[in-house]
């Protein structure tokens, strides 16, 4: 038989299952109850809040997503390094760090940690050293062999070796990959904050569960600016990098 | 002799210093502002997992919930995540599907004859908003949408079928509409130049070309919303995320072991199931 036929009969199967399965209400969606709220909601969110003292508010918040995304990236890149340097034997241990999402380590970091973006900023950190440490391995051991093979032949030590030859050849690599992995972050961070680990995404969470729409709409509007600025910036250094 | 060749000798010390401690002081100065922003302690960190409260929930997560009850449970669970997925993602190709079609400047009809560019500005202002309104959909994190939704349909499932759906929705919708604009156009326009309808030449002239694409796309797209459906029951969306969220608060450290394993099993399930299908369409 056909493997397309196969493959597509079985995905139409798996639609029909999970709606059979799953009790939806979809029609809660539509229904005037609903509309009403939803229309209430978009009209208080086409009016956002622009006072001065709660635009500070949402700087202060901003300020504390960007160095939440920032300063986990660096600490994963300095862990990143690290294995790429020494741990070759650790692929497991990235990889189960890389297959819990940051949210999933945000909560469970809350119990240690608490409340606040230091929670936020371990988890960012702890999922973003799965990612780099597998991605910097990988650069490291696909360069070419010679310059690292000339210093030790030189009689250079490892660490020469590792810091002269292996990481300036791939250090434009490295930092590529480490500022996509921060614009990821900032995506990450600013929702992270749903689970009460600061930035705008508590005060979002904050002003949602207060049904103060125009606020929220505010913060909204903060997070997209602030993802779509730090994409053009990203953007620009991947290029420069080439 | 010569002198003038002995004299040389190797630079003892780096020949980078001076570059090295500057970047490395910078470095050192961004770090120590961001830690204040982010309230990051550097000390509490090593005191964080010997106080006795994390300590002790840590420990609780061995051995993992093995119940009968709780297994059949988040084995539950994890059905429903991937079904809120299948579900989020089936709706976003209802609207992401007729949209790129809608978007996609070859099938123009006002074009016809004519170069793309002089279809009418009726047309291509119609497309301007339509693609931004795809873009919105899509930049807002569906996190966001869920929360919202909880709101509007309240606590369950379909808070995140929905959410899922219109996200996708707007990442579907314009990716198609790229796979549509990116194939040979010759085929398309000598469908329509001959009178074939919109849809005809559609599904003649372009779909043909890359169906592959689209469903090899589509299913990468179902293994993002499978992760993406574990998150969103962190806020009442329903599925192995939000049971997560109950063992947690509930510090019952074993369930919140044996649910991971699961969600760990699921993705690396899903990973599979999406390689394996896009190789049949390779």
């Amino acid at each position: 038989m056909n493997p397309r036929i196969v493959a597509i009969f079985s995905l139409l199967m798996m639609v029909v299952a999970s709606f059979a399965s799953l009790d939806l209400n979809l029609s809660a969606f539509f229904e005037p109850d609903a509309m009403s709220s939803m229309g209430r909601f978009v009209s208080e969110f086409l009016h956002p809040d622009l006072q001065s003292v709660f635009l500070y508010k949402v700087f202060l918040a901003s300020l504390e997503t960007i160095a939440m995304s920032a300063l986990s990236t660096l600490i994963a890149a300095f862990l990143g390094l690290l294995i790429a340097f020494k741990a070759r034997g650790v692929r497991p241990l990235l990889n189960i760090l890389r297959s819990v999402p940051e949210l999933v380590w945000a909560s469970l970091l809350l119990i240690a940690v608490g409340l606040g973006p230091f929670a936020g900023t371990l988890a960012l950190a702890l999922h973003t050293t799965g990612v780099l440490g597998r991605l910097y391995l990988e650069a490291i051991e696909n360069q070419t062999e010679g310059p690292a093979f000339a210093l030790s032949a030189a009689g250079a030590s490892p660490a020469q070796v590792f810091f002269f030859a292996r990481l300036p050849q791939a250090l434009p690599q490295l930092v590529s990959y480490t500022v996509y992995r921060w614009e990821n972050n900032i995506r990450a961070a600013a929702v992270l904050g749903v689970v009460g680990e600061g930035g705008l995404g508590q005060m979002l969470s904050f002003h949602l569960g207060l049904f103060q729409m125009n606020k929220a709409a505010t913060v909204i509007a903060a997070t997209l600016i602030l993802v779509t600025l730090v994409d053009s910036v990203s953007d620009r250094i991947r290029r420069y990098l080439g | 002799m010569n002198t003038a060749r002995s004299d040389f000798r190797a630079p003892q010390y780096d020949p980078a210093l001076r570059g090295r401690v500057i970047a490395l002081s910078i470095l050192v100065l961004a770090v120590w502002k961001m830690s204040q922003l982010t309230e990051f302690d550097w000390i509490g960190l090593i005191h964080a997992f010997s106080d006795p409260a994390p300590r002790a929930f840590l420990l609780s997560f061995f051995p993992p919930a093995h119940s009968i009850v709780f297994l059949k449970l988040a084995i539950l669970e994890t059905w429903r995540t991937v079904a809120i997925a299948t579900c989020g993602l089936f709706i976003a190709g209802l609207v992401g599907f007729p949209v790129a079609i809608v978007l996609t400047r070859v099938l123009s009809l006002s074009a016809i004859g004519k170069t793309i560019e002089a279809s009418s500005w009726i047309s291509r202002g119609m497309r301007g908003v339509l693609r931004s309104s795809m873009i919105f959909l899509r930049s807002v994190p569906e996190l966001i949408w869920a929360l919202l939704l909880v709101r509007v349909v309240g606590l369950g499932p379909t808070a995140g079928v929905l959410a899922i759906a219109i996200t996708y929705s707007g990442m579907l919708g314009k990716v198609y509409a790229e796979i549509f604009e990116s194939v040979d156009q010759a085929p398309i326009l000598s469908l329509l130049n001959q009178g074939g309808s919109r849809l005809q030449s559609f599904a003649f002239g372009l779909l043909p070309q890359c169906s592959d694409e689209l469903i090899s796309y589509t299913v990468y797209r179902w293994e993002c919303a499978v992760r993406s459906s574990v998150i969103l029951g962190f806020v009442g969306a329903g599925g192995l995320g939000q049971q997560m969220d109950l063992s947690m608060k509930m510090f019952a450290g074993n369930e919140v072991c044996t649910l991971l394993l699961m969600f760990v099993i699921l993705v690396s399930f899903a990973d599979w199931m999406s390689k394996t299908l896009r190789k049949v369409w390779a």
